[in-house]
């Protein structure tokens, strides 16, 4: 037979009782070519040009769905940063911003998707005035729509730390919060990639193509049982298990992402080597620490683990695509994982313990739920200390909280958001810190060359 | 014309047909079997068919074992053989 019974069993093994699916296939589309001074221009062309460029993306997504026999579980388009439009605006670039956000709302709509990323700006060195607007109007912009997704570069290894806009941020999220699920389509970035599949945090970076595909790949439950079938092995051979799996998960991607581009007439961009949990029980990246021996994520080890984890994946997925980028390690997001939520619960894992997981592992803080009454000032330290650890590490890291109810209360998000325990933060202030302001000048090894 | 081949897999509680009423359809669309395996495990019916589509439908084929394997009580995939291909040879 050209496959063996194990081979071909396997593989419907992983997907229909492991999970194992196609997170994402996210469509980049340059709109610098929408630009104008009118922004009802603005956003007639940005409209026209999704719906036509994007308009078979979830068509062609279930059709390969079929093919293949493999979930793609969404389809979501990525724009150019709308800071960039809104510097040509002759008029209010905020209320101009606000504008925008309903036209992409309008046209994710109708290419039937339910995220659009790229209400983003990129200020790690500095403001211009369209990102100076947007950032403005994020708060508005998040609350009057429902597919728009928004992030801001804030830091990067070249640049350093712009404290100026990690103040703003701050604040932003403050205001942002009387709609918690607001902040869940919010990300402050450092080093943010320019090809990432993934919301919130998706946009079509500088350098894309005029269209391109990327896709995120998933697979927690898989690596999970590969974990849970090798429990007397020592941990270098459990690493070599886990990067044998994480191959066949990107091959796997690897041939959506190029049919999908071809379908589409685009370039294929990159495979996303993320492993991206869901609250379904199982597909759960707390659980693999677990299964690795830990009693609960979050007990001391837990860096180590994932240090072992996100390089074993990192490590099969290059061997199995050509092109790998976005943010390619594994997310630890609260409320997306169950496993992970239920370690907070318990007391096993708190924020000090997630802000060291975020050094061995890209993302960072991603959907921490943090008590409502927490100064703009204290999340914009939160934001900074996880901006330090991209920058000197030279990796991508990434905050998403939300601040709502109060310790011990548990909120719900719904859908693949998920639930959360709310977490502690350090009563002491840091407010004098923040607020002096300025950039964190680049560290020494940025100078490379 | 190029092959283009697709895998079945079939697996549920073994009874008398089930191979009958999944190679009927594929004769009836003039879909060419090549490889054909089969075991029953402690009553637990598993058939793999590798088939070569040859211009044949794959939606339609699928929804006619689709049809038919509700009708046995067999959970019934088909899927391009690519994705086999793509994770288990390199």
């Amino acid at each position: 037979m050209l496959f063996s019974t194990e081979e071909i069993l396997e593989t419907i093994r992983m997907i229909t009782t492991e999970h194992l699916d196609i997170r994402t296939v996210t469509l980049g589309i340059n709109l610098q070519g929408c630009a104008s001074d009118d922004v009802d221009v603005v956003s007639k062309r940005i409209h026209d040009k999704i719906t036509s460029v994007a308009g078979r993306l979830v068509p062609e997504a279930d059709s390969i769905e079929s093919k293949y026999g493999i979930p793609i579980v969404n389809k979501r388009v990525a724009v150019t940063p709308i800071a960039t439009l809104l510097d040509s605006i002759a008029d209010d670039a905020t209320h101009a911003g606000i504008k925008i956000a309903k036209s992409l709302d309008s046209a994710a709509k109708s290419v039937g998707i339910d995220f659009i990323g790229g209400y983003s700006a990129l200020v790690h060195k500095g403001f211009t005035r369209g990102s100076t607007a947007l950032l403005n109007s994020i708060p508005k912009a998040l609350t009057e729509t429902e597919t728009v997704c928004s992030s801001v570069n804030v830091a990067s290894t070249k640049s350093g730390i712009n404290m100026d806009a990690v103040v703003k941020m701050g604040e932003i999220i403050k205001s942002a919060s009387p709609k918690p699920i607001n902040c869940a389509k919010l990300v402050t970035f450092a080093n943010a990639p320019p090809d990432n599949p993934f919301m919130a945090g998706a946009f079509h970076g500088a350098g894309e193509p005029e269209s391109v595909i990327n896709v995120g790949i998933s697979g927690p439950g898989v690596i999970r049982a590969v974990v849970e079938q090798a429990e007397n092995v020592d941990l270098g051979t459990l690493a070599e298990n886990i990067k044998r799996t994480a191959f066949k998960i990107a091959r796997v991607g690897e041939l959506v992402g190029r049919e999908m581009a071809s379908r589409l007439g685009v370039k294929f961009g990159i495979i996303d080597l993320s492993l991206a949990p869901t609250p379904t029980k199982g597909d759960s990246v707390a659980n693999i620490l677990e299964a690795m021996g830990l009693e609960r994520c979050g007990a001391h080890g837990s860096t180590a683990a994932l240090a072992l984890l996100t390089d074993a994946v990192k490590k099969g997925g290059a061997m199995a695509s050509s092109y790998v980028g976005g943010l390619s390690g594994a997310f630890i997001p609260v409320s997306e994982d169950v496993g992970m939520a239920e370690a907070v619960a318990e007391g096993a894992i708190n924020l000090d313990k997630l802000e060291a997981m975020s050094s061995v592992c890209s993302v960072g803080l991603d959907m921490v739920v943090v008590p409502k009454d927490t100064p703009a000032e204290t999340i914009s330290a939160i934001i900074a200390d996880e901006c330090a650890i991209g920058v000197v590490n030279n990796k991508v890291t990434g905050v998403r909280i939300i601040p709502t109810g109060k310790e011990g209360d548990y909120v719900e998000f719904g859908g693949l958001l998920g639930g959360s325990p709310v977490l502690s933060v350090r009563r002491f202030s840091s407010a004098k810190f923040v607020r002096r302001g300025g950039r964190i000048p680049a560290p020494i090894q940025s100078l490379t060359g | 014309m190029k092959k283009e081949r697709a895998v079945i897999t079939v697996n549920g509680a073994d009874h008398p047909g089930i191979v009958a009423a999944i190679t009927k359809i594929l004769a009836d669309m003039g879909i060419n079997i090549e490889d054909l395996s089969q075991t029953v495990v402690q009553d637990l019916f598993t058939m793999i068919v590798i088939v070569d589509l040859r211009g044949a439908d794959m939606i339609e084929l699928q929804d006619k074992l689709n049809k038919a394997g509700a009708k046995q009580g067999v959970q019934i995939t088909v899927q391009h053989e690519d994705i086999f291909k793509y994770m288990h040879r390199v």
